[in-house]
């Protein structure tokens, strides 16, 4: 990677003005995102609150329907015009996005924040040439010359570790390899060098090493940047060696957010716990047998009651299911989570133990059950609860 | 054991592209499976196909039984005293220059444009469907060749192609019928071979193709059931294209026999009473016409729509 | 990697499925030809699962889809107990057709939507007229249950009505109804949650225990494939790089380029920070003009002048450890522990 260490063509400062390192750079507070469908309210982000400081990284991890692609999409207002509604507030820097018009927010995009898609083949437009995707942002929001954009677009593709960058900025998106064009879309949100920047399932797409490389380009821009980074994933290897912090989100909700080492030392939600243990690990023996989640998540137009998780969750008490345990602080360290019987802790492992005892609740039976595909597709969940509850 | 739950079709109110925007936003949240959101959201009919539907209903019907409703015959029964007279108590919408009632041409006249569309339809459903599925499904020099012979069909005035094979064979009802139906294959084998070739890439007709399916069954039962829904649309709005060039032979004098009654000849009849103030000769054949056209067109991009077979295909 | 070779290969009176020097090649139109499998020979025991993994474009899936004969082999052999099927066409190949069975990755595409999941999993039956109308209906309610599915609720419904997961197991069961010796699993878990992912993979153990099966398990994620096999043979732009028993390979990987694959797996443990990349660099090539020699040596930290003149050949590194590598190495992987 080139030290990007003699820039002549580097952007003139952003309006904002520098971040205050100590005060939050982004706030989430008490956000929820609703659609109304056919089926009801489905309530796809609710009520997530967090913060994240100016050059810190938040890896948001879930599995399909958790809502963290439409909280990153909720941060930065890139909704639906119709049938939405967004409550809660997100400031950044100190404004509040949510109150701001549709130009007003604009400015911000791309900007301030800008984000990076899962599938680099679609969030770039196959008809630009690829410089002019890149300096179309520095040109619109900086007020950039065409010749100094030019020059600043080589020089990020040249951090972005595209060999022979003069050329490739004349290159069309298909003319490059997926791992180019994901590169490619890396250097576009960085053009005007934002505080902050989201990236939704950035390597999914990916091959294994090209992912490490991606990965790897992003630590370190982020780091030589000072930018903050939100890293929206489903798996918990990409977040682990890679972030500040981690939230877990289940069924719209935050279960669990936690710095990372605190975070993997210690699991407290039941739910981390069971998606972590899922992974097939490299260190155990060929043939091991998986454990695996029982049950599938809930419809999010008709959330159980309690606690999300509560149906499948292998420490259940009667609590839980009638009753939604709060994202409160436990363990120091702004370890926080949703659970009234944590894992680890003296109750919660004492309610494990009740389960496994016997008196264990439906969860217990639906050792093979799977998960659908989304929360949208529930439309028989009530019949299919039961799917999979044969077998093993 | 709870009931299976049928998708209803009715049971849900009307959608919008917004609602289905959130769909795919909630769904895409990830790694997981792909969404076939077009299943997944059930959509309520819209009210223009409804309307559509009685319109087309009230068109068929009356067509159907035409000979048992108290209606004069078209030919040979004439009203003396009342030649090209306007819509009256009698004539409800009038009389021809020669005195025959235009209501009861119209309706004789439905039967015949519906023969015409419907068998025309069918017979280039059949050879098309046949011809898009063998061409998408087994590719190679057999699809080079049709796809080619598609688009030069296609591309000729059918018009003018089927002016000249009635003038050649003569006018009669089967002749038109067949020239059509011969006009209606490449559009229904275009749209069958798209869908084909979209289908057949699918792992379920690899997985009945390494089941040990033979070709025959995998086009018949696996490609067919998918493929019929995109060929049923087009065809819908085939048999209006049709029931259109039907009527615009007849009015050329070169569609069905002078003694079957039919839209076109009457509006034919009625052009030389346009500026006599008899408008209505051509007015109610037209406005047939154009209500049975409007609802065959409306009831196909509903279907279209439906099943989202639209992107791509057409 | 670009190894060829058979030294792997085992005892042929006792593998059931022996594919020596598998070549597939496409048309890529102006007389150029992608190279999708090149020479690649590997044998699989009865009742064992070889771990075929690589990345995209290295030629797994194609090697399942040859040996099924759904991708045309232009060269070399592929026996099944014994028999030759690479040739065989119409009628003979449809008769082998039932010993070896295929799923596929996206589990939703691999469904009929049109059909009822009791039908597509009685379609087999009914292609081999294999009993009467009761007989198939229980062995359909049979497979059903036996991959965790209600056959009361899940025969009259539609594949759109359940789950990614939901579909594999549908899937599953209609690959299992003509009681296949062979099945080939292409990605079967790519497309789904990791939970569900534990679920499926867990579901083809038990499966390959009760019906006897022998697996080709072909993916690109080498946890998973760790997880499932006996034997794991690692691929590069359509060639063999290396096969050994899981344990061995993951704690020994000789070749270089299995070396950075197990170094760039993301690992769910904070406290191992990711290792510096061991040699990676660039992207794999097109598969239209492989390079010569060793086709790993244009990313390959170890390459010399050898690797592009003459190609590797396997040779053994082990107990049932063969690497095609000039330069193998020897000491044992960052990765274990």
């Amino acid at each position: 990677m080139n030290s990007p260490s003699t820039r002549s063509s580097r952007p003139a400062p952003v309006s904002l003005g520098p971040p205050d390192p100590t005060l939050p750079l982004l706030e989430v507070d008490g956000l929820a995102t609703h659609f109304l469908t056919e089926r009801g309210m489905v309530k796809a982000v609710d009520g997530v609150t967090f913060s994240l400081r100016p050059g810190q990284t938040l890896g948001v991890v879930g599995e399909s329907g958790s809502g963290k692609t439409i909280l990153a999409r909720s941060i930065m207002g890139l909704l639906p015009p119709r049938n939405v509604t967004r409550t809660g507030t997100v400031r950044f820097a100190g404004h509040d996005l949510t109150a701001m018009s549709e130009r007003e927010l604009a400015h911000v995009r791309g900007r301030e924040i800008a984000m990076i898609f899962q599938d680099p083949m679609t969030s770039l437009n196959p008809v630009l040439r690829v410089g002019r995707q890149i300096t179309e942002s520095v040109r619109h929001h900086l007020g950039m010359s065409a010749k100094a954009a030019r020059a600043w677009g080589t020089e990020l593709l040249d951090m972005v570790g595209i060999p022979a960058p003069g050329l490739r900025m004349d290159d069309y998106p298909h003319e490059l390899s997926g791992g180019m064009r994901q590169r490619v879309t890396i250097a576009i949100a960085l053009a005007c060098e934002p505080k902050l920047i989201i990236a939704d399932e950035p390597t999914t797409a990916l091959d294994v090493t090209v992912q490490a490389q991606i990965l790897d380009l992003l630590q370190e821009l982020q780091a030589s940047q000072g930018m903050a980074l939100i890293l929206v994933t489903h798996d918990l290897g990409v977040v682990a060696g890679r972030t500040d912090d981690i939230a877990v989100m289940y069924a719209g909700k935050i279960v669990e957010h936690a710095p990372t080492p605190a975070l993997f030392a210690q699991m407290r939600h039941p739910y981390t716990e069971a998606l972590l243990r899922s992974i097939p690990k490299l260190d155990d023996a060929s043939h091991t047998r998986l454990e695996t989640i029982p049950g599938r998540p809930p419809d999010l137009v008709a959330p159980p009651p309690g606690c999300r998780f509560a149906p499948r969750c292998m420490l259940v008490q009667d609590r839980c299911r009638t009753e939604l345990p709060e994202l409160t602080a436990g363990g120091g360290s702004g370890h926080r989570y949703r659970c009234f019987y944590p894992v680890g802790t003296e109750i919660g492992e004492a309610a494990r133990a009740r389960n496994e005892a016997g008196a264990t609740p439906a969860a217990a039976s639906a050792s093979t059950a799977s998960a659908p595909r989304s929360s949208m597709a529930s439309r028989v969940s009530t019949a299919s609860e039961s799917d999979g509850s044969r077998g093993h | 054991m709870p009931v299976p739950q049928q998708p209803d079709l009715t049971a849900l109110p009307s959608s919008s592209s917004a609602q289905r925007a959130a769909a795919v936003l909630v769904g895409s949240g990830t790694s997981g499976a792909t969404v076939d959101d077009g299943q997944v959201l059930r959509r309520r009919l819209p009210l223009s196909f409804w309307i559509s539907a009685v319109f087309l209903a009230i068109i068929v019907l009356a067509a159907v039984t035409a000979d048992w409703l108290p209606f004069v015959d078209p030919v040979e029964d004439y009203d003396p005293q009342a030649l090209a007279a306007g819509p009256s108590g009698e004539h409800l919408f009038g009389t021809t220059s020669n005195g025959n009632d235009v209501l009861s041409i119209v309706v004789q006249g439905a039967r015949t444009s519906l023969i015409v569309g419907l068998f025309a339809v069918a017979l280039g459903f059949f050879f098309g469907g046949l011809l898009g599925l063998v061409a998408g499904y087994f590719r190679g020099w057999f699809d080079t060749v049709i796809s080619a012979v598609i688009d030069i069909l296609l591309a000729f005035p059918a018009l003018v192609l089927a002016l000249a094979i009635v003038s050649f064979k003569g006018p009669s009802l089967t002749v038109v019928t067949i020239t059509l139906g011969i006009l209606a294959i490449p559009a229904v084998a275009r749209v069958a071979r798209a869908a084909t070739l979209q289908y057949a890439s699918r792992e379920f007709v690899l997985a009945a193709r390494t089941l040990g399916a033979s070709h025959k069954r995998v086009i018949f039962r696996e490609v067919l059931p998918n493929v019929v829904i995109p060929m049923a649309a087009v065809s819908l709005v085939a048999v209006a294209v049709v029931m259109v060039a039907e009527s615009g032979l007849a009015f050329l004098g070169a569609g069905v026999p002078a003694d079957t009654p039919s839209w076109g000849s009457l509006m034919k009849l009625g052009q030389g009473q346009l500026d006599k103030g008899a408008a209505h000769i051509c007015l109610f054949p037209a406005a047939a016409l154009f209500i049975t056209v409007y609802s065959l067109n409306t009831i196909g991009d509903t279907l279209r729509q439906r099943f989202d077979v639209g992107r791509g295909v057409l | 990697m670009a190894g060829s070779g058979t030294a792997p290969l085992r005892d042929p009176d006792v593998a059931l499925l022996r594919v020596e020097h598998l070549t597939v090649e496409f048309p890529a139109g102006r007389g150029r030809r992608v190279h999708a499998v090149s020479d690649v020979s590997f044998d699989v025991y009865p009742g064992e699962t070889l771990g075929l993994v690589g990345e995209s474009g290295c030629g797994k899936s194609t090697t399942g889809r040859a040996i099924m004969q759904i991708s045309r082999p232009t060269g070399g052999s592929v026996k099944l107990a014994g028999r030759e099927i690479v040739g065989t066409t119409g009628e003979a190949l449809r008769q082998i057709r039932p010993e070896m069975q295929m799923i596929f990755q996206d589990p939703i595409s691999s469904l009929n939507p049109r059909r009822r999941v009791g039908d597509i999993v009685a379609q087999p039956l009914e292609i081999w007229h294999r009993g009467d109308a009761e007989a198939r209906t229980a062995k359909v309610r049979e497979l059903l249950g036996a991959v965790g599915l209600d056959p009361d609720t899940a025969m009259g419904r539609r594949p759109h009505q359940f789950s990614g997961g939901q579909c594999q197991r549908i899937s599953i069961a209609r690959a299992l109804a003509l009681e296949p010796t062979l099945l080939i699993c292409d990605e079967p878990v790519s497309a789904l949650d990791v939970s569900v992912q534990a679920q499926i993979l867990n579901l083809l153990e038990d499966m390959k225990a009760r019906y006897g099966l022998t697996m080709i398990f072909i993916a690109h994620d080498l946890a998973v494939v760790k997880n499932v096999s006996d034997r794991v043979a690692v691929m590069y732009l359509g060639k063999l790089c290396e096969i050994a028993p899981p344990d061995e390979l993951y704690r020994n990987p000789a070749h270089p380029y299995t070396r950075a694959l197990l170094s760039a797996i993301p690992i769910p443990d904070p406290t191992v920070r990711p290792r510096r990349r061991e040699g990676v660099a660039g992207e794999i090539p097109s598969p239209l003009a492989p390079p010569s020699g060793c086709r790993f040596r244009t990313r390959c930290p170890r390459t010399t002048s050898r690797c592009e003149t003459e190609e590797p050949a396997m040779t053994a590194a082990g107990d049932g450890h063969f690497v095609a590598c000039h330069h193998p190495v020897v000491e044992p992987a960052p990765v274990a522990g």
